[in-house]
């Protein structure tokens, strides 16, 4: 004791040569990739705590493994041995996997900007590939080109938005890293009827009013079952008819009637109006 | 003295009785044209038809089955799940011979009363009054097949079992066209209209808000049946929303609450809305009358008539509903009719739409 405290120096040397060892022993890396085995050199128990998963480990020939199984989460994990701890940075690996969400799942026809798309870029563990990683967005329609374009993921979110075609019908739309890609089907259909318009001809029970084949103004045929509203207006009262679209026309058989006005509308869309017989 | 009084009281009392039953009741004798109306209404309210039939004059050509389709119903019509609740009867001109007796009588049913009126020849038949009673023959429809090959949704949607992110499908895009809001019958009712835009049927629930002055919520209702919930791609429909015992002065601002939902539907039937016009009942009360015609094949159980009506300017001023008693047979016209309020004013505008319920399509 008298001896120490006479060379006090010598004493802090000695101890910092001994931690400076036990320091170098504990090679704890800094970084990691998921799902990939970590081997820390070690004399006594190891415990390791990091999202969802906490465990104790035993040293075997001077070493403890932690299995890359164990480290399938990305994240801060803290490694101790009791004397000494560390933090270790657990990354995801590479992109394994894309979730994407194509909205709308319906889309009427030629409307700017009402497709988007959105890609989350995950590794094989299902950690969010935080790194920029570019994705590959692809809008496909049967007869239109292909709306084609490549975004660079932020924070593991990658997204676009696009136009609809003017055709109706399913885009395929696209969304890939490397050679893993996820397809979503947009289903573009016919927007507003436009022009819409119809023709009557008498019948023995009546009047047959018919429309032209009902289409949006971009050329596309609105689809079956779409209401339209045949209005009859004569000395009787006014008649009704919510009459569906079949094959592409709506048709419907009003009353006889000397004299009539007849009007076709769908939705908010108002068709032509029919002056029927000789007054009106 | 003493004994006299209670005796003098007593039969005073039994005087005013028999003096009261004579006067004031309806005689329910069916010697008397307005008695054989009420027996044979008393055998109907029991469903015991032959017992009304023996009411019947033979000259109606009737028979037992026709009162039970005439006055119990057929078809699972609504009348059929209705009880015959009250008769009221008044003669309208009598002699020796014959008579002519109005009966205005009342079903309850499930959705609210249904009201009929009658204006019934009674006559004379040896010592007994019976009422003639010509039931109205159905149109039979010739046998043909009526090719119904319009849409039917059905619905496929995202499983429990997919992963996060998996494309489900949208619900149909609806968009209230119009609203107003306006006082009536001591209390507030939201009234307006709405668009399925999309290109599929949806099931839709239309919800408001009143906001009182001071931001607080005052009250909260949905429209039930006062609109049509299934709405075919295109289609209007009107909605209202009651709120009893409030005041326009009370609330700030109204908040609506548009809800679709995707559902399997189907586009049949048709029913035309014919030969609507504005009348005056037997009451002198402003009715809303037509007829329905199905154009489809299939029988409808139960068609509900939900009416619309604007000012001159096109605002919606109110929205009433009616249910037809009787069921849409294919082809077959049927009338119907709903109140008009007497306080929407002579220059209104209206627009009649038919919700429907078949047994074999139920929800559809």
């Amino acid at each position: 004791m008298m001896t120490n405290a006479k060379h006090p120096a010598l004493v802090g040397i000695i101890c910092l040569l001994f931690l400076s060892t036990a320091h170098a022993q504990w090679n704890v890396p800094e970084r990691t990739q998921a799902g990939q085995d970590v081997t820390i050199r070690a004399s006594l128990d190891v415990y390791v705590v990091g999202p969802g998963f906490a465990a104790k480990l035993k040293p075997e020939n001077g070493s403890v493994t932690i299995k890359g199984d164990q480290l399938r989460n990305a994240g801060r994990y803290l490694v101790s041995n009791g004397q000494n701890s560390a933090v270790m940075w657990v990354e995801p690996s590479e992109p394994a996997k894309l979730n994407f969400l194509a909205q709308p799942s319906r889309v009427p026809a030629a409307r700017p900007g009402v497709i988007s798309g959105t890609a989350f870029v995950f590794d094989n563990n299902e950690n969010l590939v935080l790194s920029s990683t570019p994705v590959k967005f692809d809008l496909r329609v049967e007869g239109a080109p292909t709306i084609s374009r490549t975004v660079d993921s932020r924070d593991g979110v990658a997204w676009i938005r696009s136009d609809s075609s003017r055709r109706e019908g399913n885009a395929e739309f696209t969304a890939a890293v490397g050679g893993i890609g996820v397809k979503r089907i947009v289903r573009q259909v016919a927007a507003e009827p436009c022009n819409l318009s119809m023709r009557a001809r008498p019948e023995k029970k009546g009047i047959l009013v018919e429309t032209a084949p009902v289409r949006d103004c971009s050329g596309n045929a609105v689809p079956d079952g779409t209401i339209v509203t045949f209005t009859q207006l004569d000395s009787k009262g006014k008649t009704t008819v919510d009459a569906r679209v079949k094959k592409g026309v709506a048709a419907a058989l009003l009353p006889p009637a000397d004299s009539a006005t007849i009007s076709v509308a769908s939705g908010v869309v108002m068709g032509n109006e029919i002056r029927w017989g000789g007054r009106q | 003295m003493n004994r006299i009084l209670p005796i003098v009281f007593a039969a005073l009392t039994v005087l005013l009785v028999v003096v009261g039953s004579a006067g004031g009741g309806v005689d329910a004798s069916p010697s008397t044209p307005e008695g054989a109306v009420h027996s044979m209404f008393d055998r109907v309210r029991a469903r015991d038809w032959n017992g009304a039939l023996q009411h019947v004059s033979k000259s109606s050509n009737s028979t037992a089955a026709d009162l039970s389709r005439e006055l119990g119903g057929a078809n699972a019509s609504l009348k059929t799940y209705s009880s015959l609740e009250k008769v009221e009867t008044s003669v309208l001109h009598h002699n020796d011979r014959e008579a002519l007796v109005r009966a205005n009588f009342q079903y309850s049913s499930a959705v609210g009363a249904l009201a009929d009126l009658r204006d019934l020849k009674v006559v004379r038949e040896g010592d007994a009054w019976k009422v003639e009673f010509p039931v109205q023959k159905p149109p039979k429809v010739p046998p043909q097949v009526i090719p119904v090959n319009y849409l039917r949704w059905d619905v496929i949607t995202r499983g429990a079992d997919d992963d996060w992110g998996a494309q489900n499908v949208d619900p149909p895009k609806i968009r209230i066209t119009s609203m107003n809001a306006v006082e009536r019958d001591g209390g507030i009712t939201v009234l307006g209209e709405l668009v399925n835009e999309d290109t599929v049927p949806g099931f839709v629930a239309v919800g408001a808000l009143l906001i009182g002055q001071n931001g607080e919520t005052l009250a909260e209702e949905t429209a039930f049946d006062k609109m049509n919930h299934t709405v075919l791609p295109k289609e209007v429909t009107p909605f209202r929303i009651d709120f009893p015992g409030l005041k326009l002065a009370q609330v700030k601002s109204v908040r609506m609450q548009p809800n679709s939902m995707l559902v399997p539907a189907s586009a049949d039937p048709v029913i035309g809305v014919l030969h609507q016009r504005l009348e005056k009942d037997w009451r002198g009360k402003r009715v809303l009358k037509g007829e329905l015609v199905n154009q489809s094949g299939q029988t409808v159980n139960i068609p509900h008539v939900i009416a619309t009506f604007y000012d001159n300017t096109g605002k919606i001023v109110w929205v009433q509903d009616g249910f037809v008693s009787n069921a849409l047979l294919p082809n077959t016209p049927e009338p119907f009719q709903v109140p008009v309020r007497d306080d929407l004013g002579d220059n209104i505008q209206y627009r009649v739409i038919v919700n429907h319920y078949s047994l074999n399509r139920a929800g559809m």
